[in-house]
């Protein structure tokens, strides 16, 4: 039986994030849970939640240390929220903050909760680093062992090899290439040129530091370890500068005639973390806090990257058609596209594959193509080729931006107003969500 | 938080060492928590003015044990001097004289407030005369002992002494408020302001706006006007946002991260606080940077970014709020953060003391500018206080700095906050573009 006053609207309420930092940079030796809880103080200081229990907090981080189990729990105790309020922690690698949005917003919608918090957050200067599965099995049988002669007999079948630790994996498990290699193969096959990417990395830059002048993150953004905004950004980066940087993806790909991704139009390793507060109209209302947008729908995608039948990163080529569809709205019908800058080339791509009659019609089973965007409402406020990308914390970055941009557009011109986001993720995935603006 | 000498001074072979080299032996100083009582009886009233009369009256109806002289008084808490009514100097020794006999009865921590008017008067004998009181407070402060203190009100010709700023000063040079005040002499020029009704909540209802507020002396004030019953409203820069979050979280206040130089800052404030729907009935202007060098190193670089903070950002905040016209509360008060470097100079300080300086003379401007609106604007010029920045100082220039005062010690962040708190009190409404040392009596400047 349907409860008569459910489904109902999740609001965002806004949201906060530390400036990101380039890995080995500012952060170093900081852990997630410090980023983390950071960000929930300043979510807590900036919305007055001192002493709140909220329904639930819902964060995660992809690069996560064994002894972080309850990531976010232990950062939310850190913090001046109600210890009763509840956590959980998820992880869909860059997509997990846009999958803990989606699973705060559907239980609002659901009526289980009224307000929530969807966070994440990831250093990769502070990832972990196992040891090699021959040490760790000679370890569990050494402290199994019952008696001392047990214990030694372990011991002896250890070799110095076994000694070096094993960093986290930079590249896909079943085929051995790095993301960046993935995606060079995508950039030549789309045929992206390395003008389109810089041109798309400078705007990059050239709007999230416009957007940090006018004072737009003021309210999203909180200075923390003396960094006051992202550290990868660049404002005085020129075509120039960017075209004279030499290619770093596609360099050992075959396929890749003509390598074209360079540090300047790639996403570089970042830490950092983001937070969003979601909030029933009632909550919102009882609260004093002024909505910002609705949750309207969300989809998620995977590819067969596997056996090379698609891109790694093209996930949200399907997922975003899937959800229009879904809401009945065409490409054209946005207001603002949020699509995460993982590499230059991977916007790009998606927005060419959309373009294309023969992907459209092949790949998505549709009768032409979805068409081209206006790309003046791209990315408007910059994305994450400037901001940079700690993987858990983009999807809480772009939805916080996007839901403050649909909210002051709407207040402007009095129309409502429709934005899209979108986040590839490793292993072939994708989640895409669709806000709609909420003006008093 | 004593420094390191004083703490050794205060060990018994420090303390028998010091006495025998005639080395600096500062006293610990009573504040709030130390000392809560309001007055530090038994309390004596010098003087045979009618305001005498009235004062005594005041503090004995609120319960404090007032004497008219020092016979059979083995210790002495406070001595208020009133001289409202003197007319040649030949009258001020007959009423301040008995205090000769009684200064060995000063308890610790001891309070001796003058009242009296100031100079500016026709009358060459009355003149000097008034003139006259300034060099007898100045000189007793260097004279007192034991963490106690010499302050003086100045009542503007015309303005009755149980005016609320003439209570309100009194009570507070009379309080452990003052631990760091000594050797000052406060104007109150009018009867505007009212008597605080919450004694122990004297900023409850109001809404206050403290910029610079992350760290240091700028967080002292935010937790002192919290304490006093205060809404907070703290800003500081973005880069200092995760300290802000933080105080706000344990102030439960309200953030808000902008950069005071930005241009459009004033707006922006303005636009958030109408978002939020605050009125600021209190603005404490602390923002403040340095960036000492000799003026033979002076670059733009140093020297535009401490005038940009210090001064200009407080000009176009405090006109953007008082344009918007609908962000100040009733009677709102401005208090601003001067310094003593403002007032006597300092070496390798030209760009902040110029700045400093400016913003004594601005908040003379502003009190004018605010008197329409029954608000007061005030600065407070601290001295030594031990913060991150003093601490960065050289170890030696920092050891003399400490000791260059009647009290012999740095102050601490909260002493400012108290004077600060004071200013902004609903009592303090006669007392206009003044500037209030909080410097125990540093032996720079007037």
């Amino acid at each position: 039986m349907t409860h008569p006053d459910f489904p109902r609207d999740a609001l965002i309420l806004g949201g906060n994030r530390i400036p990101f930092a380039r890995s080995g940079g500012p952060y170093t030796g900081i852990s997630n849970q410090d980023m983390l809880t950071a960000t929930l103080e300043g979510l807590v200081a900036r919305f007055g939640l001192q002493g709140e229990k909220l329904g639930e907090v819902a964060g995660g981080a992809v690069l996560k240390l064994a002894g972080d189990l309850n990531l976010t729990r232990e950062s939310a105790l850190g913090t001046p929220l109600d210890p009763r309020t509840p956590t959980i922690d998820m992880s869909k690698a860059c997509a997990t903050s846009l999958e803990t949005l989606i699973h705060v917003s559907n239980r609002i919608q659901l009526g289980q909760i009224d307000s929530g918090i969807a966070c994440g957050v990831d250093s990769a200067s502070d990832s972990p680093i196992e040891v090699t599965p021959r040490l760790r099995r000679i370890l569990h049988r050494a402290f199994a062992a019952k008696t001392a002669r047990q214990r030694i007999t372990a011991f002896s079948t250890l070799r110095p090899a076994d000694l070096a630790p094993v960093p986290p994996r930079n590249g896909e498990p079943r085929t051995g290439l790095s993301m960046g290699e993935h995606q060079a193969q995508t950039t030549a096959q789309w045929g992206i040129t390395r003008e389109a990417q810089d041109e798309l990395a400078l705007a990059s830059h050239q709007k999230l530091a416009a957007a940090y002048d006018a004072g737009f993150f003021d309210d999203l953004v909180t200075g923390y370890r003396g960094l006051a905004r992202d550290q990868n950004l660049r404002p005085d980066s020129t075509l120039e500068k960017l075209g004279s940087l030499r290619p770093v993806f596609g360099t050992r790909s075959p396929q890749v005639a003509e390598p074209t991704m360079t540090a300047g139009n790639s996403t570089p390793l970042s830490d950092g973390a983001s937070s969003v507060l979601l909030g029933s109209a009632d909550w919102a209302a009882e609260k004093g806090l002024t909505p910002l947008a609705r949750v309207v729908d969300a989809r998620s995608a995977a590819v067969d990257f596997v056996h090379g039948e698609e891109g790694l990163l093209m996930a949200p080529a399907y997922a975003v058609p899937e959800l229009l569809d879904a809401n009945d709205l065409a490409l054209q019908d946005l207001d603002f596209y949020e699509l995460h800058e993982a590499f230059a080339s991977t916007v790009l791509a998606t927005l060419k594959a959309w373009e294309s009659e023969e992907f459209c019609r092949e790949r998505l089973g549709r009768g032409g193509a979805l068409g081209s965007i206006d790309r003046s409402k791209l990315n408007v406020a910059g994305s994450s080729l400037a901001a940079g990308h700690p993987f858990a914390a983009t999807g809480g970055r772009l939805v916080a931006t996007l839901a403050k941009l649909l909210h002051e557009r709407a207040k402007e011109t009095g129309i409502v107003q429709r934005g899209l986001l979108s986040v590839c993720a490793a292993a072939g995935q994708g989640t895409v969500v669709l806000l709609e603006s909420v003006t008093d | 938080m004593t420094d390191a000498y004083t703490r050794f001074i205060r060990s018994a072979p420090g303390g028998a060492l010091a006495k025998q080299l005639g080395l600096p032996r500062p006293s610990r100083l009573l504040r709030r928590p130390d000392r809560p009582e309001p007055v530090l009886g038994p309390v004596v009233v010098l003087g045979d003015s009618a305001g005498a009369d009235r004062i005594a009256h005041l503090l004995l109806e609120e319960g404090a044990d007032v004497r008219r002289r020092f016979e059979e008084l083995r210790r002495v808490g406070s001595v208020i001097v009133v001289l409202d009514e003197i007319s040649a100097p030949a009258e001020i020794g007959p009423i301040m004289l008995p205090l000769a006999g009684a200064m060995r009865s000063l308890a610790p921590g001891a309070r001796v407030v003058t009242i009296s008017r100031p100079a500016g008067d026709q009358n060459p004998a009355r003149a000097a005369a008034r003139g006259g009181v300034e060099g007898f407070l100045r000189s007793l402060a260097h004279e007192m002992r034991g963490g106690a203190t010499a302050n003086g009100v100045l009542v503007q010709d015309g303005v009755a002494l149980d005016a609320p700023a003439v209570i309100g000063a009194l009570r507070f040079f009379l309080s452990a408020r003052s631990a760091f005040v000594t050797g000052q002499l406060l104007t109150v020029s009018g009867e505007a302001g009212s008597a605080t009704e919450n004694r122990s909540l004297p900023l409850a209802g109001r809404t206050a706006l403290v910029t610079g507020a992350a760290r240091g002396i700028g967080a002292a004030i935010a937790r002192t006007l919290a304490a006093d019953g205060a809404q907070l409203v703290v800003l500081d820069v973005s880069g200092a946002g995760t300290e802000l979050s933080r105080l706000a979280n344990e102030l439960r206040a309200v953030p808000i991260q902008l950069d005071v130089t930005a241009t459009g800052a004033g707006e922006r404030l303005v636009s958030f606080l109408r978002d939020r729907d605050l009125t600021l009935d209190v603005v404490v202007l602390n923002a403040g940077i340095t960036r000492d060098k000799l003026l033979a190193n002076m670059t733009p670089d140093r020297w535009d970014p401490v005038l940009a903070v210090n001064l200009t950002s407080q000009i176009t905040l405090t006109e953007a709020l008082i344009e918007a016209g609908d962000v100040l509360g009733e009677q709102p008060r401005v208090v601003s953060l001067a310094s003593t470097s403002g007032i006597a100079g300092n070496r390798g300080q030209t760009n902040y003391a110029t700045s400093k300086a400016g913003v004594i003379a601005l908040v003379g401007a502003l009190a004018a500018r605010l008197e329409a609106l029954d608000g007061t604007a005030n600065a407070v010029a601290p001295g030594f206080i031990e913060t991150e920045m003093t601490a960065r100082m050289p170890a030696l220039t920092r050891e003399v700095a400490r000791r260059l005062n009647s009290l012999q010690q740095g102050g601490l962040p909260v002493d400012v906050a108290e004077a600060i708190a004071f200013l902004c009190s609903a009592e303090a409404g006669g007392i206009r573009g003044e500037t209030l040392r909080v410097c125990g009596q540093n032996m720079v400047g007037k």
